[in-house]
Formats: C-alpha cells, sequence, structure tokens
C-alpha cells in the first residue's frame, strides 16, 4: 500500500509540472514570442481574429499577471476546454484530438504489439543459443535500430508503392471510396490494407531493442543457479527455457512494454508525417505548421497524459509481477 | 547442512575453477573486442568523410548550376539533385552539422544526467528525493514531442541551439541508471573511507565515484550521440531542425518534397538514411563492446555455453568413434 500511495505522489507531480511546463513554455521564451509571431504570420497573409485570440491566450493576456493566467488555465482544464483549433477553425480541439486518437493508438498499439511479441520471441531463443552462430548475427539488429524510422517509411513507400504498386503511399484509408470511417467491412479492409506499410516500418525499427534486451537478460539469467539446478534435475530443454530462464528475463520488457504502450500515441510523430497517416502525430505537425498553438497544446498535453497513464500502470503491474520492486521503493 | 553442501561441492568445482582461471589470463591477452574494431573503424571513416569530404568536394552544395537528377557518375559521385545539387557536397557538409548537433547534445545531456543522477544518489535524503521527481518528470513528459514545440516556438534555429534542445530533452534516462550506480557505490568501503578521511562531497564524487562510472558515461554518451542524430533527422526531415544549414536531416527533407520517391531518384533519399544508420550503428557496436567489458556476464556466459556444447560435441565424437571402433573389432 505503501508503494502505491508513494507512486501516486510522484505521478501527481508530474502531472502537475507537465501541464504547467505546458503553460509556462511559451511564456518563458525570451523576447515577445506573440509579437514576433504575429509579425511572422501577418508576412504570410492576413492574421484572423481566431489567430489573434489563440495566440493571446497561448502567451497570455499581457494585462492579467503570470498568477492570474495560471488559474484561468488550471480552470478551462478542469472544464475540459481545450480551447479552440484555429486550422480547422472553429472546430475545438478535445474533438480534432478525439477523431485523431484511435488511429494512432490501433496503428501504433497494433504494431507494437506485433513488434514485442516478435522481439521477445526471437530474444529468447538468441539468448538460449548464447555461444553459437546466433551471437554473430545479435549485433546487426543494432542497425535496423540506428535507422531513422521515417528513413525506412520512405524506402517501403519507394519499392512497394512506387516502383510496385502495391500498396498506397498515403492516408489511413481510402478516401475516394469513403467519404469518413464508417463500420462496415470494406473500410475495415481499406484500413488494414492502408495500415500495412506503416506497421511495417514501426515493426523494423523497434523489433531490434526488444530482441536485444531479451536476449541479454536471458543470457545473464541463464547463468543463475537455479537455470543449473534445473538442467540438473533433467527438465526438458522447452521448460527450462520458457518457464525457468524466459518468465524471469522477460521483467524488465514487460516494464519497458509498458513505457513503450504510453509512447504509442506520440512516438511516431514523423512516421505518421511520412504517410499522412490520420493520427495525432500528424494533427501535431499541422497545428506546428499552421502555428495552431491551441492545437499543438492540446496534443502535446494528451501525448503527456498517454504516457504518464501508461507507466502508472506498468509500475503497478510490475509491482505485482516483481516482488523485488516494491520493496526498493 | 550448509556445510555438507559445501563440502560435497567443492571437490567436482576445481577442476572447472582452474579451468576458468586459465581462461581468465587468455583473455586478458586478448584485449581487443572484434565488435569494437569494426564500430570503430566504421566511425572513424565517418569522420573522416565529415573533416575532408567538404574539401574534396568539387561543388559547392548549393551551387545549383548543374544537371537535375542525375543519377551516380564520374562527375557526380553521389548524383544530384531536383534543384542541381550536388548529392557529394551535400552530404559531406551534412556530415559536418550532423555530427556536430549530435556531439554536443551527447554532451549536454551526460553532463546533466551526471548533475542529476550521480548529485541524488550520492547525497541522498532530500536532495535526491527533488531530483528524483525532476528526472521522473523528465522521463515521462516525450521527448520529440516536446523537442517539435520548443522548436516551433523559437523562430530562427542554429545548429547549436537544436542540439541544446535535443540535449536538454534527452538526459533523463541515463540519469535514472547513475542514480542508482551512484547509490550502490556510495556504500563501498572506498567511498566512505575517503568520506571519513574528511573529503569534500565533490571531490570524493570526481575521484572515487566518476571513475568508476567512466565505462557506463561513455556509453550514454554514445546513445545520446545517436538519439541526438536521429533526432535532429528527424526534426530536420519536418522542416524543424536548424534553420538555414545542411544537414543529413534536411536532404530528407528537400528529397520528400521534392518528390525524390515518386521520380525514383533514390541516390537523393537512401544515402542520408544510410550514413546516420552507420553512425548509430558504429557507435552502438562500441557500446556493445563496453557493456561486455562493464558486464562479464554478457561476455562469459556465451563462452561458457560453447565449451559446455564443445565438451557435449566431443563426448558424442568419442561416443561414436567408440562404437565405430567397436565395430569393426566385431567385424574383426
Amino acid at each position: 500500500m505503501r508503494y502505491i500511495g508513494r507512486r501516486l505522489v510522484i505521478y501527481a507531480v508530474t502531472l502537475w509540472a507537465a501541464i504547467s511546463l505546458n503553460f509556462f513554455l511559451p511564456r518563458l521564451l525570451p523576447g515577445d514570442p506573440a509579437a514576433i509571431l504575429i509579425a511572422k504570420m501577418s508576412r504570410n497573409g492576413d492574421v484572423t481574429d481566431a489567430q489573434l485570440q489563440s495566440i493571446r491566450r497561448l502567451f497570455g493576456n499581457p494585462e492579467a499577471s503570470l498568477w492570474t493566467q495560471y488559474i484561468e488555465y488550471w480552470q478551462q482544464l478542469f472544464r475540459g476546454d481545450l480551447g479552440t483549433s484555429v486550422s480547422f477553425y472553429p472546430t475545438p480541439v478535445t474533438e480534432l484530438i478525439g477523431a485523431a486518437l484511435p488511429w494512432s493508438i490501433g496503428l501504433v498499439g497494433m504494431a507494437t504489439i506485433i513488434s514485442f511479441t516478435v522481439g521477445i520471441g526471437l530474444g529468447m531463443f538468441a539468448g538460449w543459443k548464447r555461444g553459437t552462430w546466433v551471437d554473430h548475427i545479435v549485433p546487426s539488429t543494432t542497425l535496423l535500430q540506428s535507422l531513422p524510422y521515417f528513413w525506412v517509411a520512405m524506402v517501403l513507400i519507394y519499392f512497394f508503392s512506387v516502383q510496385n504498386q502495391w500498396f498506397p503511399i498515403i492516408g489511413g484509408y481510402n478516401v475516394f471510396m469513403f467519404n469518413g470511417p464508417e463500420w462496415s467491412w470494406d473500410f475495415v479492409g481499406s484500413v488494414a490494407y492502408h495500415a500495412v506499410l506503416p506497421a511495417t516500418t514501426i515493426v523494423i525499427s523497434s523489433v531490434g531493442g526488444w530482441l536485444l534486451g531479451m536476449r541479454n537478460m536471458m543470457v545473464s539469467t541463464l547463468g543463475e543457479d537455479f537455470v543449473v539446478t534445473a538442467e540438473a534435475k533433467g527438465l526438458k530443454k522447452r521448460r527450462i527455457m520458457t518457464t525457468y530462464a524466459a518468465r524471469n528475463a522477460m521483467l524488465p520488457s514487460i516494464a519497458g512494454f509498458g513505457v513503450a504502450l504510453g509512447f504509442v500515441v506520440g512516438g511516431f510523430v514523423v512516421m505518421e508525417t511520412v504517410f499522412s497517416y490520420p493520427g495525432i502525430g500528424k494533427l501535431m505537425i499541422t497545428a506546428v505548421r499552421g502555428n495552431d498553438y491551441a492545437l499543438m497544446q492540446g496534443v502535446f498535453l494528451v501525448i503527456t497524459l498517454t504516457v504518464l497513464v501508461a507507466m502508472f500502470i506498468t509500475d503497478m503491474i510490475y509491482g505485482l509481477i516483481d516482488p523485488r520492486a516494491r520493496q526498493n521503493v | 547442512m550448509s556445510d555438507v553442501a559445501t563440502t560435497t561441492s567443492v571437490p567436482p568445482a576445481d577442476p572447472a575453477e582452474v579451468d576458468k582461471g586459465k581462461d581468465e589470463t587468455r583473455r586478458v591477452r586478448r584485449p581487443v573486442n572484434g565488435k569494437f574494431i569494426i564500430g570503430a573503424t566504421m566511425l572513424s571513416l565517418i569522420v573522416l568523410f565529415a573533416i575532408f569530404g567538404p574539401i574534396i568536394a568539387e561543388f559547392d552544395p548549393r551551387n545549383s548550376n548543374n544537371p537535375v537528377l542525375v543519377p551516380p557518375d564520374s562527375t557526380h559521385w553521389l548524383g544530384t539533385t531536383s534543384l542541381g545539387y550536388d548529392m557529394f557536397s551535400q552530404m559531406a557538409t551534412g556530415a559536418r552539422t550532423s555530427l556536430m548537433v549530435g556531439i554536443v547534445a551527447g554532451l549536454i545531456a551526460v553532463t546533466l544526467s551526471i548533475l542529476f543522477g550521480v548529485i541524488a544518489g550520492y547525497v541522498g535524503g532530500l536532495t535526491d528525493e527533488i531530483l528524483t521527481l525532476v528526472i521522473g518528470v523528465m522521463l515521462v513528459i516525450p521527448g520529440l514531442p516536446l523537442t517539435i514545440v520548443i522548436s516551433s516556438l523559437v523562430p530562427g534555429r542554429s545548429g547549436l541551439l537544436v542540439a541544446v534542445i535535443l540535449g536538454i530533452t534527452g538526459w533523463a534516462g541515463a540519469a535514472v541508471v547513475l542514480r542508482s550506480q551512484a547509490q550502490s557505490l556510495r556504500n563501498r568501503d572506498y567511498v566512505s573511507a575517503s568520506r571519513i578521511a574528511g573529503e569534500k562531497p565533490l571531490r570524493v564524487i570526481g575521484v572515487e565515484i566518476l571513475p568508476n562510472l567512466l565505462p557506463l558515461l561513455t556509453g550514454q554518451f554514445l546513445f545520446g550521440v545517436i538519439f541526438a542524430i536521429l533526432g535532429e533527422a528527424g526534426l530536420s526531415y519536418l522542416g524543424l531542425g536548424p534553420t538555414g544549414s545542411i544537414s543529413w536531416g534536411t536532404i530528407l527533407n528537400e528529397a520528400q518534397a521534392g518528390g525524390a520517391l515518386t521520380r525514383g531518384a533514390w541516390w537523393w533519399f537512401v544515402p542520408p538514411g544510410i550514413a546516420v544508420a552507420l553512425v548509430g550503428c558504429s557507435l552502438a557496436l562500441i557500446n556493445f563492446a563496453i557493456d561486455e567489458v562493464i558486464n562479464p556476464k554478457l561476455r562469459s556466459a556465451p563462452l561458457e555455453a560453447r565449451r559446455v556444447r564443445k565438451a557435449k560435441a566431443a563426448a558424442r565424437a568419442q561416443k561414436r568413434a567408440d562404437r565405430a571402433a567397436k565395430r569393426q573389432e566385431a567385424k574383426a
């Protein structure tokens, strides 16, 4: 119980800090960012009233004190009001985020689960086969990890969408066939078809990390006495590998998996941009390009919140599955 | 009970112990690691390219008086872009920016992680609580989106500024590890001894603790560099990187905007990605080598497994030979 209480305090403070950072960041910047921004935007065309309002809201009303603004900001948050988007005026930010979230969670979440499963499986095998030819292949997975993932996306598009027109270049579904998301098998099929390349990108760039982490843990676990004992008892190899070694070696990876699930929403911003995938990442870039600060702040807040929630849940589960974590708080 | 266990287990363990000792000395005499050699060679080639590439390049990277979208040939070694820029010059100039951003950001990240992690772990108490909280906050706040937000709020960005932003957002993970290491080091006898001898905390950290963290710090620096180079590439690709300079990321950005994908200009977008991957791969390999030095289990376990397997294979071969010999005998 003490463990949970302590974690709760840490997360509460983190949440407060993240929201405050979101509030203070635009205000802490040197110079008068609001003026610079308005000047920059008027150079590109007329600044609408909505944009002025959004900028003033973001950088603060010069007349009100910082403290009053801060209180106001919290009040709006509690009402669930993240402001109005400028680039999609007059849609509220919450609505835009709500529409984009399922795309990110569905695509990146699915791909992360696939990548985790494959990586853990291969890592278990590579760790089991330590001291064989497999050892020489393991370092090459770092090459996969070092590839910029959006570049992987570009290469995949080049080969599978441009050279051979097997997969669509952009989008989350076929926009010529459907006016918007709907519940039909055709639509689901279209979504799955469009998700192949983005998901492959994620799997390619993240599977190496899981594999490597699992393999190294597996190697250390296999050196533990209880594994030697299990071997001496004459247990089946398969049983030693799965229920003895892998089960324990997996613990850090499970913690990592929880964190990775937290980054599902905001972790692949650039990839979503390459594929123009209608998720949170693309929304964020749209906001950045359109100087849509209310939207940007809202998206950032949602991304942080997801990470926070995922980390909290992971912490709780980890405390359950690994008693050692509860001991040294 | 335990007495019995030890006495019975000692004799069979002995030969293995001796064997291990022999192996240990053999390993000392063979200090160079294959992964290290490959990684270091790759890295030095890239660094040499960054230093001398712009000098030997015949064209200015911004010179557009070249034929457009030429595949690699003898004049334009890596082809040209849709604006007629020479890709070799672009890559060479980009190497400087990307490596510079990576190294500066890596240094900043390591410094910050030492500042927060080591001090939190060593000092303990309330300082630890506060610093840990800061680390926790930085760990949770997602790096890339934060970097995107900061970059988008700052109008003119130099390469240095981008490096600073990447460094500030990317140190928390390393600090967590350093904190737990410093915590365990603090309770070692030699550290207690120097503390009791009246050494100031700064000196204890600098002389007793940091040298022991050096391998770890090197690894973290290398990862910081990889992280920053990848981050810079991503930011530049989104058009939020250093303004007005050429980096591997900006090349990718221009390639995407210039329709390199649809026009089949693979020489335009393939090299920057490969270059980033090579840097990352070389640093990761060096890091592997360091890992094997500080974590002997990673090194010895595969060797042991190999030894066991060899012994088993030898036994099997012996058995086969015996059987064959017996069969021969029976025939005779």
